[in-house]
Formats: C-alpha cells, sequence, structure tokens
C-alpha cells in the first residue's frame, strides 16, 4: 500500500498533514503515538471510514496496487471489501448468530448459497483461532454473548470472511484482558504471511511484539517510519526517543 | 543515550518467535472461491436516499394540503360572513345565515370547565406517583394510567351516555343545584345532558395526558432540588413546593395547554352528551355545542355549498386553535425537560 | 437557644399540611382510577352479555329486528385499517429513516416541528380535510378515504418512533457493516434497522391502537354501511362508526349491540397495547434465538 501526501480533516480542523507512508505488504506495520496524534485517523482513511463522519473530507491518494482508492469514480464500497478493518471496541451484530455475524460480509452483499458460506465460516473461525470454541453453537448463540476477547476474534473472523487484502486493525486489544490479547496478537502474528496487517496501538511493547514496521505519529504528523528495530533501538528523531522512553505521552 | 539502550533491550523485537507463537496447523488451505464480487454502482444509494427524503416530504406536503383544501373550502363563508362570523350567534341552514359565536363558546367552557376539574387532579396523581408512592404501585399504577389514554373517545361516550348521565341527573345535578344555585351556574332542568357531563367526560379523557407529561417533568427536575429543600428541614409536602413544582412551573403549564389542546378538538364523547343545541347559556345544565360536534353531526347532511363552507370554516378555526395551544404546550414542555431547568432562586 | 429555635420552627401546622398534602393525592389517585374501573366493569357486564358467534358474523338487522350483529363493522374496520397501514408504515419509517440516517439540516428540522403540528390536527379536521381530497374526486364515500384519514394519522407517531430507535443504534454498529463493503442502502436497512426493528414494531402497534378507536375521521369518509363491502370505493362499515352509530340510536336492541361492540374494540386495542409492553419488557436487542 502506498500513502501519498494524505491530508484530513474533520470539518476545519485539520488533522493529518501530509502524511506519505509505504506500507509494505505481507508484514504487520504498526502504528503509534501519544492519544489524539491521528493514529486512527490515519488508518481510517485506508479503507475509506473516515469520509463516513459527517464533514469530514480526505485528501491525497492511496494506492493498492495499481488503485487509487480516493480516485475519481472508485467507489468506497469496493474499497473496503479489499480493505478490512477490526474497531478498538468489538461491535458484533447483536440480531444474529455468530454464523450470521461472520457470514455478514457475504450475506449482506446478497450471498447466500448454503454450502459456500459453510465453507467460508468454517475458513474464517479457524484462522480467527475461534472455531473450536464454537463450531458447535453456530447458529444457537448469537455474536454479543460471547467474551469480550471470543467478540473480538469474531470480529476478526467477519473482517476475514470477505478475504480482504489489507487488514486494519484499530487498538484491537485495548478493551481486552491480557489473555486475550495475547491470542490476538499470536492471531496477528500468524495471518500476516496472508495479509497486509496495519494495526494502531497505543501499547509499545505490543508494537515491538508482533509488527515488523512501526510508524509515529505526533499531533498529525507522521515523525518516522522505519522497521520496528530500529525504531526501538536508534529511533532518528528526537521525538520519537522521546516518545518511547516515555518522556510523554 | 544509555537510557535508549536499556529500553532497547526491553524492546527487542523477538526473534525467537517460534517458542513464543508456536506454529499451529493451519494448513495453508486455499480460501473459498466465494468472493463478493461485482461492480458496485453509487446508483442504488442514491436511489434509496432520494426515497426516504421524498416520504420526508411527503409529511410536509400531507399538512399543506390539509391546510389548503381548508383554506379553498371555507372561502366562500369567508366572503360572505368575514369577521362577523365569529360574533354571531345565530346559525340557520335555512335562511342562510351562519355564525361560529355558539360553537366557540361551547368548545372554550366546555374545554375550561374540563381543566379545571382534571388539572388538580392529574397534578395530584402525577406527585402522587413520582413523589409518595411506594415503588412496588408505581409501575401497576403508572400502567393504569396509560391505559385510560388507550380507550377510544366513542367508548368514553358510550359509557357516558349510560352511566355518566343518569348519574349526574338523578343525582350530582339535584345536588348542586340545591347547594349552589345561587350561583347561577346550576339552573334550569336536569337532564343530566349538557355542558357539564360535556366537561366531566372531557376532565376523564384528559387526565392521563396531563399526568403522564407532569411525572416526567417531575422526574427532570434534578435531584439536587429536592435534596437541598429537605437540607433545610423541609417536611415532603414543603420539599414538594419548594424544591421540585417551582423548578416544573413551566413544564406543568405545558402539560396542561397540552390538554387544553387534546380537549379542544375532541370529538365523539363530547358530541354524544353535550345536547347539540346551539344555546350560549350561563347555566351547565344547559344543552350546548362545540366546534367537533357540529361538524361532526352536519357535516354530512349539509345542503348548500355557504352551509358546507361555513362548516369548513369552523373546521378551519378549530385547526388553528388546536394548532396554536398545541405549539405553545411543546414549547413550555420543552423548556424544562430539556436543557437547563427553569433558574430557581434558593428560596 | 439552638433548640428554641429550632421548636419555634417546628409546628404542628406544617405536619398537618404535609399529611394533607399526602392525603389529598391519594385521594386524587383514587379519584382517578375510578372512571377507568368503572368503565371496563360496565363494558364487561354489559357487553359480554350481547357478545356472541351471531354477533361477530352478521351484518345488522333492520330496525326493530333483534339478531344481527357487527360482523361487516368488524371485517370493515380490518379493511381500512389494513389501508392505512399500507400508506401510514411506509411512509413513517421513512421519515424516520430521513431523519435519523439522513437529516442534519434544516430541512429535517422542519420535517420533525411538522410531524408534531400533523400529530396535534384534530380528528375530525382531518376528516374533512380527507373528504375534500378523496371524497370528492371519487364522488362516493369509500373505505379508501377512510384508509387515507387513519394512515395519514398513524405516520407521526410512526416516525417519531423509528427516528429514536434507530439514533439508539450505535455507531460501532453501522461502522462495522461499512467496513465490510456493504452498501450504505443496504446497511440501513439490514443491519441498522433491523436492530432497531423491536422498538419500531412498538411504534407501528402503538400508532395502530390509536387509530384503530377512531370514529370521528371516518364519519365523512368511510361513512358506514349496512352491509358487507369489501370493495375499496365504497362506503364501508367500522367498528366505532356503528358503534357510535348505535349508542345514540333510540333501540335497546342496539345499545345492546353496541356494548358488546366496545367490548371487541377494546379488546383489540387493549390486546395491542399489551404486546407492545411484553414486547418492551423484554428488551429491544434480542440475540437470535
Amino acid at each position: 500500500m502506498s500513502v501519498r501526501d494524505v491530508n484530513a480533516w474533520f470539518g476545519h480542523v485539520q488533522a493529518l498533514y501530509d502524511i506519505s507512508i509505504e506500507i509494505p505488504a505481507n508484514q504487520v506495520t504498526a502504528i503509534i503515538g501519544p492519544s489524539g496524534c491521528g493514529k486512527s485517523t490515519f488508518v481510517r482513511c485506508l479503507n475509506r471510514m473516515h469520509e463516513t463522519i459527517p464533514g469530514a473530507r480526505v485528501s491525497g491518494s492511496v494506492m493498492i496496487g495499481n488503485l487509487d482508492i480516493y480516485g475519481n469514480g472508485t467507489s468506497p464500497v469496493l474499497v473496503r471489501r479489499r480493505v478490512g478493518m477490526v474497531f478498538q471496541k468489538a461491535n458484533p451484530f447483536p440480531t444474529m448468530s455468530i454464523y450470521d455475524n461472520v457470514a455478514a460480509g457475504l450475506k449482506l452483499n446478497g450471498i447466500h448459497n448454503h454450502r459456500e458460506l459453510d465453507e467460508v465460516v468454517e475458513h474464517a473461525l479457524r484462522m480467527a483461532a475461534l472455531w473450536e470454541e464454537v463450531k458447535d453453537q453456530l447458529t444457537k448463540r448469537s455474536g454479543a454473548s460471547l467474551s469480550g476477547g471470543q467478540q473480538q476474534r469474531l470480529c476478526i473472523a467477519r473482517a476475514l470472511a470477505v478475504q480482504p487484502e489489507v487488514l486494519l486493525m484499530d487498538e484491537p486489544c485495548s478493551a481486552l484482558d491480557p489473555i486475550s490479547t495475547a491470542k490476538i496478537e499470536e492471531l496477528i502474528f500468524e495471518l500476516r504471511s496472508q495479509y497486509t496487517i496495519v494495526i494502531v496501538t497505543h501499547n509499545m511493547q505490543q508494537a515491538a511484539r508482533v509488527a515488523d514496521s512501526t510508524g509515529f505519529f505526533l499531533l498529525g504528523k507522521l515523525v518516522e517510519f522505519d522497521s520496528t528495530e530500529k525504531i526501538f533501538t536508534m529511533p532518528s528523531d528526537k521525538r520519537t526517543e522521546d516518545y518511547i522512553t516515555g518522556r510523554f505521552g | 543515550m544509555s537510557s535508549i539502550l536499556d529500553r532497547a533491550k526491553l524492546f527487542r523485537p523477538r526473534t525467537d518467535t517460534k517458542q513464543v507463537f508456536p506454529a499451529k496447523t493451519t494448513a495453508v488451505v486455499p480460501f473459498s472461491k466465494v468472493r463478493v464480487t461485482g461492480a458496485v454502482s453509487p446508483v442504488p444509494d442514491y436511489v434509496f436516499r432520494y426515497l426516504m427524503v421524498v416520504c420526508a416530504l411527503s409529511v410536509l406536503a400531507i399538512v399543506a394540503l390539509i391546510l389548503f383544501e381548508l383554506v379553498i373550502e371555507s372561502r366562500l363563508s369567508l366572503h360572505a360572513f368575514g369577521w362577523k362570523f365569529f360574533g354571531s350567534q345565530v346559525w340557520d341552514p335555512v335562511t342562510g345565515d351562519f355564525g361560529a359565536l355558539p360553537f366557540i363558546y361551547g368548545t372554550l367552557v366546555s374545554s375550561l370547565l374540563a381543566l379545571v376539574m382534571a388539572v388538580p387532579l392529574a397534578v395530584g396523581l402525577a406527585i402522587y406517583l413520582t413523589e409518595m408512592c411506594p415503588s412496588w404501585l408505581r409501575g401497576p399504577l403508572a400502567f393504569t394510567t396509560d391505559l385510560l389514554a388507550a380507550i377510544p373517545s366513542v367508548i368514553y361516550g358510550l359509557w357516558a351516555i349510560f352511566m355518566l348521565v343518569p348519574l349526574l341527573r338523578h343525582y350530582v345535578e339535584p345536588w348542586l343545584a340545591a347547594s349552589f344555585g345561587w350561583t347561577g351556574l346550576f339552573e334550569g332542568a336536569p337532564y343530566g345532558v349538557g355542558m357539564l357531563a360535556a366537561g366531566v367526560i372531557l376532565a376523564i379523557m384528559v387526565i392521563p395526558i396531563i399526568s403522564s407529561i407532569t411525572r416526567e417533568v417531575l422526574i427532570a427536575v434534578p435531584r439536587h432540588q429536592r435534596e437541598a429543600a429537605l437540607a433545610l428541614g423541609a417536611t415532603r409536602w414543603e420539599m414538594i413546593q419548594l424544591g421540585v413544582l417551582r423548578n416544573a412551573r413551566a413544564g406543568i403549564f405545558g402539560a396542561v395547554i397540552l390538554g387544553l389542546g387534546r380537549a379542544l378538538g375532541e370529538t365523539m364523547a363530547v358530541t354524544m352528551v353535550i345536547g347539540n343545541r346551539t344555546v350560549i347559556a350561563k347555566s351547565l345544565f344547559a344543552p350546548g355545542y362545540t366546534m367537533a360536534s357540529v361538524l361532526a353531526n352536519e357535516f354530512t347532511e349539509a345542503t348548500g355549498d355557504l352551509y358546507l363552507s361555513a362548516l369548513v370554516e369552523i373546521g378551519l378555526v378549530l385547526l388553528i386553535l388546536t394548532l396554536v395551544v398545541n405549539a405553545l404546550a411543546r414549547v413550555l414542555v420543552w423548556s424544562v425537560t430539556r436543557g437547563t431547568p427553569v433558574s430557581s432562586h434558593a428560596q | 437557644m439552638h433548640n428554641n429555635y429550632l421548636q419555634k420552627t417546628f409546628s404542628w401546622k406544617r405536619i398537618i399540611a404535609d399529611r394533607l398534602a399526602t392525603l389529598g393525592a391519594i385521594l386524587a389517585a383514587l379519584l382517578v382510577l375510578t372512571p377507568l374501573v368503572a368503565i371496563l366493569v360496565y363494558l364487561v357486564i354489559r357487553g359480554a352479555s350481547a357478545l356472541n358467534w351471531d354477533f361477530l358474523t352478521h351484518a345488522p338487522k333492520p330496525v326493530g329486528e333483534t339478531g344481527g350483529g357487527m360482523g361487516n363493522a368488524i371485517i370493515g374496520s380490518a379493511l381500512i385499517l389494513g389501508i392505512s397501514s399500507l400508506i401510514g408504515i411506509p411512509l413513517g419509517i421513512g421519515a424516520g429513516i430521513y431523519l435519523s440516517e439522513y437529516g442534519h439540516g434544516r430541512l429535517s428540522t422542519l420535517v420533525r416541528f411538522i410531524a408534531d403540528v400533523l400529530n396535534g390536527v384534530p380528528s375530525i379536521v382531518m376528516g374533512i380535510a380527507v373528504y375534500a381530497l378523496v371524497v370528492v374526486p371519487q364522488r362516493h364515500f369509500s373505505a379508501l378515504a377512510g384508509g387515507v384519514a387513519l394512515g395519514i394519522m398513524m405516520i407521526p407517531t410512526i416516525t417519531r418512533a423509528t427516528e429514536e430507535m434507530l439514533l439508539m443504534v450505535p455507531r460501532s454498529i453501522r461502522e462495522a457493516a461499512l467496513a465490510l463493503g456493504v452498501a450504505e442502502w443496504r446497511s440501513v436497512i439490514l443491519v441498522t434497522l433491523r436492530t432497531a426493528l423491536p422498538g419500531v414494531i412498538t411504534g407501528i402497534m402503538l400508532a395502530f391502537a390509536r387509530v384503530a378507536g377512531e370514529t370521528a375521521p371516518l364519519l365523512f369518509t368511510a361513512f358506514g354501511n349496512q352491509f358487507w363491502n369489501l370493495k375499496l370505493n365504497q362506503p364501508t362499515a367500522a367498528l366505532p362508526l356503528q358503534i357510535y352509530t348505535y349508542a345514540i340510536s333510540p333501540f335497546d336492541e342496539w345499545h345492546r349491540q353496541a356494548w358488546a361492540g366496545a367490548l371487541v374494540l377494546i379488546a383489540i386495542i387493549m390486546g395491542t397495547v399489551l404486546v407492545v409492553r411484553l414486547i418492551a419488557a423484554r428488551g429491544v436487542m434480542k440475540g437470535s434465538a
């Protein structure tokens, strides 16, 4: 994924300033930074979710392969099928069963063939490491009746079922306990061979554990972007160093 | 610099991944061929949004149409009578002379009479429910008053004819004539049907609305107002007066006005018990006629364009009156339940 | 000195006032309940005696003859209410969806205000307006006109309920659907509306209960009919209308039937209200099965 000169606004307030990044494929990229620095906003620009907020605006270009997702005539709906998202707070559809939740991306778009859906649901749940736990209760339990960690894995399965090329994760573990967090980090590590993953996190150890590359954001600007090892051991920018050593944020 | 190196030790990315994340046997099975395909055009979104806008606009169109029709159809009468319409007591289909005064009088008097009876009861009930009622009783009692609101007008009327009117005729009205006849309000033969009956049944119908809005308003008064009054050593009733009613005044007033709005437009029950005679009388025992009742009774039998037009004009007047009253009520209630409550002076 | 001051302000008058006020409030509550109980009891007693199978299945007999029933009025009401639902529900839900999902400007404030205004239109005035709009061009009274009048009256209630319920659906649910690459219109109907559906249905049923008992708007639209009618463009009997006609008549037999009709009507309305309460009590968002 190639991000060039992206700016984003909430109404008149600018939130992102001239962000340019090359996000490497089939790797995990972490976005870190203090609260309010624009991490979430940036990531939401990658799947055209930022513009769903009334009054919000984006300029610049984001390329996936040959497609500029902000190009004229590019449908945001198509973009979101290629770039999936998992949110900070797990948001399974409360009126749907586990099966329907995972299949939602397909069912809501008109695919109803049961056998095909069965296949997809099972595969997605296996990849999200949730299959063993819920395989007997797929249609009997509602998506919202699972525990927090399970719900988040359900959301991951749901996102995977649509077979995106890129998976965005906006602080996926911040609302979870350490054990669930560990499971999800495991998951991320396994998935990276098949997907490009961008994960926003305020937890630096998590970034260090999981990510291949890391970008540090501050006040809407990208300060530094490099391999994780380099960022954490020898940051080139003083601000990065300050943040990592905990002098602020 | 050394601190960074120290931190580096903590943050060294794990190269010994095999130990931390043991490889699972997720066989690299090719994911299903099932994909969501197909071009996505923005057209269905536009169409859908357009449809919703149409629905919303239809609401505007309907109200506009209603007003338009009423004004158009009453043109004849407006032209023929002008302002005299509201001052004339004559309602004579034969000669073609129409005046709305008896109906306006009837509507206003019956509604005000209803309010006089309903407001103390409704507000008292609301106070009881919010401030005094034991909590196990609150739900059932509130539910029952809401049930009152669900009873259709025609059933109220039916009950009024067969139970209320005889009651009035045989017990209440003679007693009133005997005890309060000197006021001039209770003269004439007690037939049961008449202004008093209309007032009573309207009161019963209007109590649930006034009560439920008052309840909302009372609940909206913040807790600390009550606590402040209690902390000063007030009894419960004093606390209610000082801490609650004072703040909710505007809202209660609004609830009452809403009840008035409902009473003004009420048709069936009133028509069934008011006697339906175009007279203006001081006595509450006398029959009367309201705007809604004359419409109900005479609209389908109106001969001649002027007659019909006069009736439509009455309908127009009723509509405008009701709309103004309702708007006033909404503003009053809104001022208490939303935004900051009416300011209170610590007293 | 402290004690003396307290003793001075602690007067019996205040306690008596407090007790009287409490008594007054309880009295108010009782006085309000009495008519309700009286009505329902009276209704059941008088109505039950006249209610029988004939009543439900036959049309009225000519004046003076005993027997007959309100079967045609029940069916007529069903027909009229069916038409009103076809008109009121789509428009109401549509306007509600607009207000909650698409309306963020002055138009939506206006629509909300006007919907409230529409709610306050006296039902008899509504009857006049629909008479002018539908009956006059058609040249006869009709079930359609009655359905239009009642349908319009359903709109404000349904709109408000739909808007409120949709607004209660958390943003995160909508975002989840959009992030999956679902088109907005599908997301609104299949996800947002579906989540809010129990509440919306409650609103619809409340609107239904309200218009089911309305008589005034039908006086000059559906007009009533002594016979069975299923045609849309003919005058049609309706339960509240029939009750009214019978109640003000001088015939005892008809009075009896009026009570029976009232009992049926109240049963339908109360039944609807009770179902609404049950749905509300079970909570708005239940999981599947």
